[in-house]
């Protein structure tokens, strides 16, 4: 089974994240910031990360950044779903090393679509 | 609904646009018009029904499109676009080296994300086919869909369904909450209106036709049919591209399915072909009843 840590600071997206990625048999983490999401990583690797952009103490950008200089940070694929949907922070997180990108609101119909196209289903 | 009115809607949608209802389908009429009655400013699907039984063309006319407009997205299935990439386009290139031109045809364009998807798949070649003419067409039985694919404008939901994000980020531009798709792509569809169970001889040659996810609409008369009048307009070593869901198999001799691409196929070449096919094409289109 694949793993996927899903990092937002809002529960109740989490849970709606958590329930979705089960249904796609995904075994689920949670993190509800960059920094939290870190440690997760330090002590093993997910699959997958779902990752939102604003919250707090780090933010998904610095987490990302972070992730891919760790030790096998390369490996895990990236998927932002933030409320930020401009170009200029699609850009920015491609750059950074993000797999794919999520404008919220989002569905299960978009999680599959987007997983699928980085080969994660 | 009464089942006489179903009865009615399913042999009307037949006769005007090929859409072959089974019994049981009253669930997607009833959600496909009764938003129409409502915008028509008519009290129910009853009133709508009733007008169009008396012959009201306009409210004919949107009844059809109603039903017929399908859904669809970028990259629909994936597989077709891949092998489209690694064995159609490769292939066609090295076959037209000389002539240096390809003609793409889709057949069931409905809002455009198809023949987007393919001016994208072009424009990512767009090293190998420097100085090439590419002409994609794409054609749909309803006008509403066709502007929409025009305008190629669309919602975020639906830019987020097949479309990968780096394909999202070159080709479009945010406009309010909508994407909207390059001039230069727009630019390489020209768009036509087409019901698939008329003549549609003029056309021309393809090297390439999807027909996607429409012909599992019609019943096997029609298929066979419109599979006739599709090999008229292919050329002998084009290439046809159908739905997940549908083959040419024990429906026509005009065909012949890709070795090991499914989804793919090729038309016979025409002396082997047997001369049943246009003798069924030319009978039925005398009994179709063209809408346009």
């Amino acid at each position: 089974m694949k793993t996927c840590l899903v990092v937002d600071d809002s529960s109740v997206i989490r849970k709606v994240a958590r329930r979705i990625l089960e249904g796609l048999d995904f075994e689920i983490t949670e993190a509800e910031d960059g920094e939290k999401a870190l440690e997760v990583c330090k002590h093993s690797l997910p699959d997958a990360v779902l990752l939102d952009w604003n919250m707090p103490v780090m933010d998904g950008y610095e987490f990302l950044r972070n992730l891919r200089r760790m030790p096998g940070g390369d490996v895990p694929k990236v998927v932002f779903c933030t409320t930020e949907n401009d170009v200029a922070h699609i850009a920015r997180a491609l750059h950074a090393g993000a797999n794919e990108y999520i404008m919220k609101p989002f569905d299960k119909d978009i999680v599959s679509a987007k997983f699928a196209e980085v080969g994660l289903i | 609904m009464t089942p006489a009115d179903y009865d009615f809607l399913r042999k009307f949608l037949k006769e005007k646009s090929g859409l072959d209802l089974s019994a049981d389908k009253q669930y997607l009429v009833e959600s496909r018009l009764v938003p129409l009655a409502r915008k028509a400013g008519l009290a129910g699907l009853e009133e709508l029904i009733q007008k169009v039984k008396s012959g009201s063309a306009a409210l004919s006319g949107e009844v059809v499109e109603a039903m017929t407009t399908n859904e669809t997205f970028f990259f629909r299935d994936k597989t077709p676009f891949d092998h489209r990439r690694d064995v159609v386009l490769p292939e066609m290139i090295q076959a037209r080296s000389t002539r240096r031109s390809l003609r793409i045809w889709c057949a069931a364009a409905s809002t455009g994300q198809e023949p987007y998807s393919i001016a994208m798949v072009v424009k990512e070649m767009s090293a190998q086919l420097a100085g090439w003419r590419i002409e994609i067409v794409g054609t749909d039985i309803s006008q509403q869909v066709l502007e929409k694919s025009k305008s190629g404008l669309y919602t975020q939901f639906e830019v987020q369904r097949g479309l990968p994000i780096q394909l999202l980020v070159k080709y479009f531009k945010q406009i309010g909450d909508m994407w909207q798709i390059a001039p230069e792509l727009r630019a390489m569809i020209q768009y036509k209106p087409l019901n698939l169970l008329t003549d549609f001889s003029h056309m021309g040659k393809y090297d390439i036709i999807f027909c996607r996810n429409v012909l599992i609409y019609f019943d096997q008369d029609m298929k066979t049919q419109i599979f006739g009048r599709l090999a008229k307009c292919m050329e002998p070593d084009g290439f046809l591209a159908l739905g997940a869901a549908e083959t040419v198999v024990g429906l026509t001799d005009s065909f012949k399915p890709h070795a090991d691409k499914r989804g793919l196929y090729r038309p016979t070449a025409p002396r082997a072909a047997p001369s049943i096919v246009p003798a069924m094409t030319l009978a039925g289109a005398k009994t179709a009843m063209p809408m346009r």
